[in-house]
Parts: C-alpha cells; structure tokens; sequence
C-alpha cells in the first residue's frame, strides 16, 4: 500500500518543525480578520474534529460509514437539552455530559454495526442514525421538531464559568474567545488522533483494513478493534458536534439526516482520507467551499456536487494527496 | 371496518409506488454492485417530468391524452440513466466501492438542484389525472378509481420484471452478468452494454414509480432523498439485489408505515428502521437475499 500511514512517517522533529509555525498563525489569525472570518474559521476547526474522527474509521480502519450525522447530531443536542431542559451554561459540561452520551450511543450502534463491513456496514449506520433523525423530527415537544432548539450564546461559559458573555461587545468578544477554545480542542484531538494511530492499537487498525485474514492470523481480535475504533470515532465527532451549538445558535433536525453524513465524508475524502491531515485541510476547506457556494448561488447543491465528481473521477487521493505526490515528484527531479 | 378496508388499499397502493423504486434500486445492485444513492432523485425526476408535461402540454385535455403523457417521466429518466451509466460510473468499476457510493452521492446533489433548476420551487401536481378518473365506492366510503389503476399497473411491472429477468434472454444474460461478469466477458457478452441496459431499466423503474405517485401526491424538492431511505428499508428488508424481496419488503413496509401513521405516528419511520437494523442483524442478506 502507497500510503503515507503506512510508511514510518516524518520525524518527530520535522512535524514539530511543520507544527509550531502553523500553530503561531493560527493563534494570531483573529488579530487580522474580522469577526465573521474568525467564526467561519472556527466552523472549519469543528468539522475538523468531526472528519478527523470519522477517518479513524474510513481511512484508518477501512469502514465507510454513513451515519456519522448520528453522533454529530447527538452531540449537539445534548448541549441543547441541558440548555433547555437544565438551563446549564457550561461548555465544560456540555462537553462532559455529550461525550458520556454519544460515547454510549456510539457503543451500542457500533458493536450492531462492526458484525458486517463493506456496503453492510454502511447501510447499517445509515439507518441507525436515520432512527435518531426521526425521533428529533417527530418528537416535537421535546426536540422542538423542525424549528430545533436555541442555544444561545449570552448565556454560555467558559472555562467553568470563568468566562462570560455580557455587556456590549459581547458577541465579538465570544467570537474571539470561543475561537480559541475551540483552536485549543482542536490541537487536543489532533495530538490525540496523532497518538491513537500511532499506537500499537492504530497500526493493528491498518492491518486490520489492508488484509482482515492476515490480521487475525496475527491474533488481532478484529471485531473488538473495530468496535473501539468506532466507539473513538462517534465520540470525536460528537465532540464536534457539541462545540458546534453555541456557535450555531440553533440545532435543528437537518443535522441529524444522512445528506449532513455525506458532507461528512465528503469532506474526509476531498482532504484525502489516506492521510493524517487530509480530512482536516478537507473540513476547512469544504466549510468555505458550501459557505461561498450558497452565498453566491441558490444552485450550491449543483456546485458541490460537480466539485464531487471531480474529486472523485480525476483526484481520488484528495487535496493532501494530490499535493504531496506533486512535491515528491518536484523533489526527485531537483 | 371501511376504514380498515381503505387502509389496506392505500397500503398496497403505497407498497406499489415503494416496489418500483426498490425493484430498481435492488436491480442496479445486483447486476452492477453499486449502491445508487441518487436512486431517489431519479424518481423525483421521474415525477417532475411527468407533472411537468402533463401540466404544460394537457391541461384540460382528455383523459386518453393524459395517460399517455405519464409515462413520459419514465422513458425520460430511463435516458438520463443511459448516459449517466458510461459517463459517470464506468471510469469506477475497478476502484473501491466508496468512491461508486461517493459519485452517486454527487450525482444526488446535482440531481437535487437540476431539478430546482429545470422545475422551479413551487410543487407540479398532475391532479387531473386523478380528478378525471373519478371515485366508486368502496363499501360505504369513495375512493379514487386512479389508486386502483396504479395497484394494477405495479402488479404488472412486478409480472413484467419477473418475466424479463427468468423469461428472456435479456435476462439470462442480465444473471450471468451479475453472477460473475469476468466469465460473462469472456463468453463474449458485451458487458459494457448489459451495465447500460440494467442502469437505464433500474432508472425507468424509479421513474415509472415518479410518474405514477405524481397524480396523487405533488413533486416536491427533497422528495427523493425521503423516498431512497425507505426503498433501502425495502432492500435491506427483502435483501439486496433480489426482485421477490424488493416486493415483500415493499409490502412489509407499506403495511407497518399504514398501522404506524393509525396507531405510534411518533415512532413510525424509527420503527421501520430498526426493523432494516434487526434483519440485517439476524440475516444480513435480508429476507430472500442469497450471500
């Protein structure tokens, strides 16, 4: 396999290298652009999250799921229950009590999910996660049905309550500080992500997808890997979707249906789900892709589509992938 | 007791319209392996089509002319089908199946705006159909004579299916096809054509589905991305790529979704899904699905 996962890999001091620069201009970005950039920007760290979760699965573990919409989704409306329901404020335990949830979910909805791969495997997904999209729809005293569930900002914390949004200014000032609290989650789970498939347990995920067979000639019990793969993966990208509310402001059902799991993968696949930073580049790449599309047309669907048949048909290693075989090709010839 | 007799019709009627989008779906994925996501676009296509022409060529024009121009939905979205087959699936046919789910996932978004684009916003009815056709009576209630046609005409595309698949030649080779395809090639079958073939009849069976719910219910945008849902509920259920399961799974279905809406409206859809979860938990390859 030509992958850059299975090679060994970049030195350590050549990724810190490659890290600290790009962490500077991150951490400095708000300085220079306006209040809609930063939130946009932060959009792009969110669905990055949420891709770099769900390419555990597809890039690392081989399954193409199509219900990753389910955690998301679960994610995000376990911050709007507690806001409505609770009337807590916390990001903290949003985050705290929307993992335990979707970890729980995800448990249960993988360790149905793992029994089959392939297009099985897929499917499965597809409809557990569309049961939870019509529980959201249908049970509108609860969820709000289709008009969803406000969470605002005014009322939200950081930090344990350290921080607050009152006053004037006060929507810049959550702009810019929720930026950064959602850079600072983000380089979290990209450390984190980093570590798992680095692991012992991460390579025995690749085994796992290049050759099942051999895998468990090797002793890799293959049904439990996968199911701790997709348990870490729904909980990244219910992460995700928990950090997504109060910058939203509002979580409706949509977030729930399958087409939000297909922009989920499609994505992971326009960065190049067979690399590390691909569904990241992918995410914040593909949030200013949908954001300038619908602004500038009301035919956006078309246009990310043609995007799509392009990626696929002519660029199938995505935007990482395409750019690191034109570098190794500029660099033999020099 | 009427009503238990309506619902019962409505429920077949429903399981017709369900069967020709899940007998395609389940078509294409026998013959070709692909999972067409845009399956469902294809038939809101078909029912665009069908109101749109109806609505611009006859209005007021008599009933002959009307049912004529129906099918018109079906052989146009057949044709779509056609090129779509060599254009967009064929360069795919060797790559992993996430690039053949991705592309039609593309092709379901392209779809989606073609038809905003082509339709407009606004909902296209072809009630007249339904109107001109009239009622009769069904015990004690009326009930629209159209319905009835539109059980009739999905029986026969079930016998018609079923005949051209176990009764011609077309058929033999569609099988062979689909059950090794290198041997098939070999043999000297033009493969190639056969993909066409099965893609554009899996396309008219969608459209044909379009084309018939249109007098009934209007075509709206989102239509299709609802209807593949629940044909995939009817494929996971009777099994992938098999005509038999297309049909019980569309009636299974049908059936739960009528007692459903009467009896847990809340549940309704999540039930049908956790059915598709539990068969394919118990029998991954659904209720008349070989493996």
């Amino acid at each position: 396999m030509e992958t850059n996962s299975a090679r060994t890999g970049p030195s350590a001091r050549l990724i810190v290298a490659c890290a600290i620069p790009i962490l500077i201009v991150l951490l400095a970005l708000p300085r220079f652009i306006d209040v809609y950039q930063t939130q946009l920007f932060t959009y792009g760290l969110i669905y990055a999250i949420a891709a770099l979760g769900f390419n555990l699965l597809l890039g690392y573990t081989g399954l193409l799921s199509f219900g990753h919409s389910a955690y998301f989704g679960l994610g995000a409306y376990s911050a709007a229950f507690l806001v409505k329901y609770f009337g807590i404020g916390s990001i903290e335990i949003y985050i705290l009590v929307g993992l335990l949830l979707t970890g729980l979910v995800s448990a249960a909805f993988g360790y149905v999910c793992v029994r089959h791969t392939r297009i099985f495997f897929g499917i499965l997904t597809l409809a557990l996660s569309q049961v939870l999209w019509t529980l959201a729809y249908k049970f509108f005293w609860v969820t709000g049905g289709t008009d969803g569930l406000r969470v605002a900002f005014a009322n939200l914390t950081l930090l344990g309550g350290l921080i607050e949004f009152k006053g004037r200014n006060a929507y810049q000032l959550f702009a810019q500080y929720y930026y950064y609290y959602v850079l600072f989650v983000f380089c979290v789970c990209t450390v984190l992500m980093w570590v798992i498939v680095h692991s012992p347990f991460g390579k025995a995920l690749q085994a796992i997808r290049d050759n099942e067979t051999r895998a468990r000639f090797l002793g890799i019990p293959i049904r439990r890997y996968r199911w701790i793969a997709f348990l870490l993966s729904g909980s990244f990208t219910g992460l995700a979707g928990i950090l997504w509310v109060p910058l939203n402001g509002l979580v409706t059902p949509d977030i729930l249906y399958w087409p939000f799991s297909g922009e989920i993968v499609f994505m992971t696949v326009l960065g190049g789900f067979r690399t590390f930073t691909g569904p990241i580049i992918g995410a914040v790449v593909f949030n200013y892709l949908k954001v300038y599309a619908v602004a500038s047309t009301a035919y956006w669907q078309f246009m990310l589509g043609a995007v799509l048949v392009v990626l696929v048909l002519a660029l199938p290693t995505g935007i990482v992938g395409t750019f690191s075989r034109l570098f190794d090709r500029i660099r033999k010839r020099g | 007791m009427d009503i238990l007799v309506i619902q019962i019709l409505n429920s077949i009627f429903y399981a017709c319209i369900l069967f020709l989008i899940a007998a395609g779906l389940s078509l294409i994925y026998g013959v070709m392996r692909i999972v067409n996501l845009a399956h469902g676009s294809l038939y809101a296509l078909g029912a665009y089509v069908s109101a749109w022409a109806i609505g611009t060529f006859a209005v007021g024009a008599p009933l002959w002319v009307l049912l004529l121009l129906l099918p018109l939905g079906a052989i146009a979205v057949a044709a779509v089908g056609a090129l779509i087959e060599p254009a967009l699936l064929r360069p795919l046919y060797r790559r992993p199946e996430e690039y053949q789910l991705l592309i039609t996932f593309a092709l379901l978004l392209i779809l989606e705006d073609a038809m905003h684009f082509l339709f407009g916003g606004v909902p296209l009815t072809a009630g007249g159909v339904i109107d001109s056709m009239g009622t009769i009576r069904v015990m004690n209630l009326r009930y629209p004579v159209y319905n009835l046609v539109v059980i009739v005409i999905g029986v026969m595309a079930a016998v018609f299916l079923w005949a051209v698949i176990y009764r011609t030649r077309f058929g033999v080779i569609l099988r062979a096809t689909s059950q090794n395809m290198r041997m098939a090639s070999a043999l000297g079958l033009n493969v190639k054509w056969v993909y066409v073939q099965a893609f554009a009849l899996g396309c008219f069976m969608a459209g044909l589905g379009g084309a018939v719910v249109v007098p009934a219910q209007a075509a709206v945008l989102g239509m299709g991305v609802e209807a593949l849902i629940l044909a995939f509920v009817v494929v996971v259920i009777g099994g992938l790529g098999s005509l038999e399961g297309a049909l019980i799974g569309a009636l299974i279905v049908s059936f739960v979704r009528t007692a459903g809406i009467q009896f847990f409206p809340e549940i309704e859809l999540a039930v049908l899904y956790l059915i598709a979860a539990l068969v394919l938990l118990i029998k991954p390859t659904g209720l008349f699905g070989r493996a």
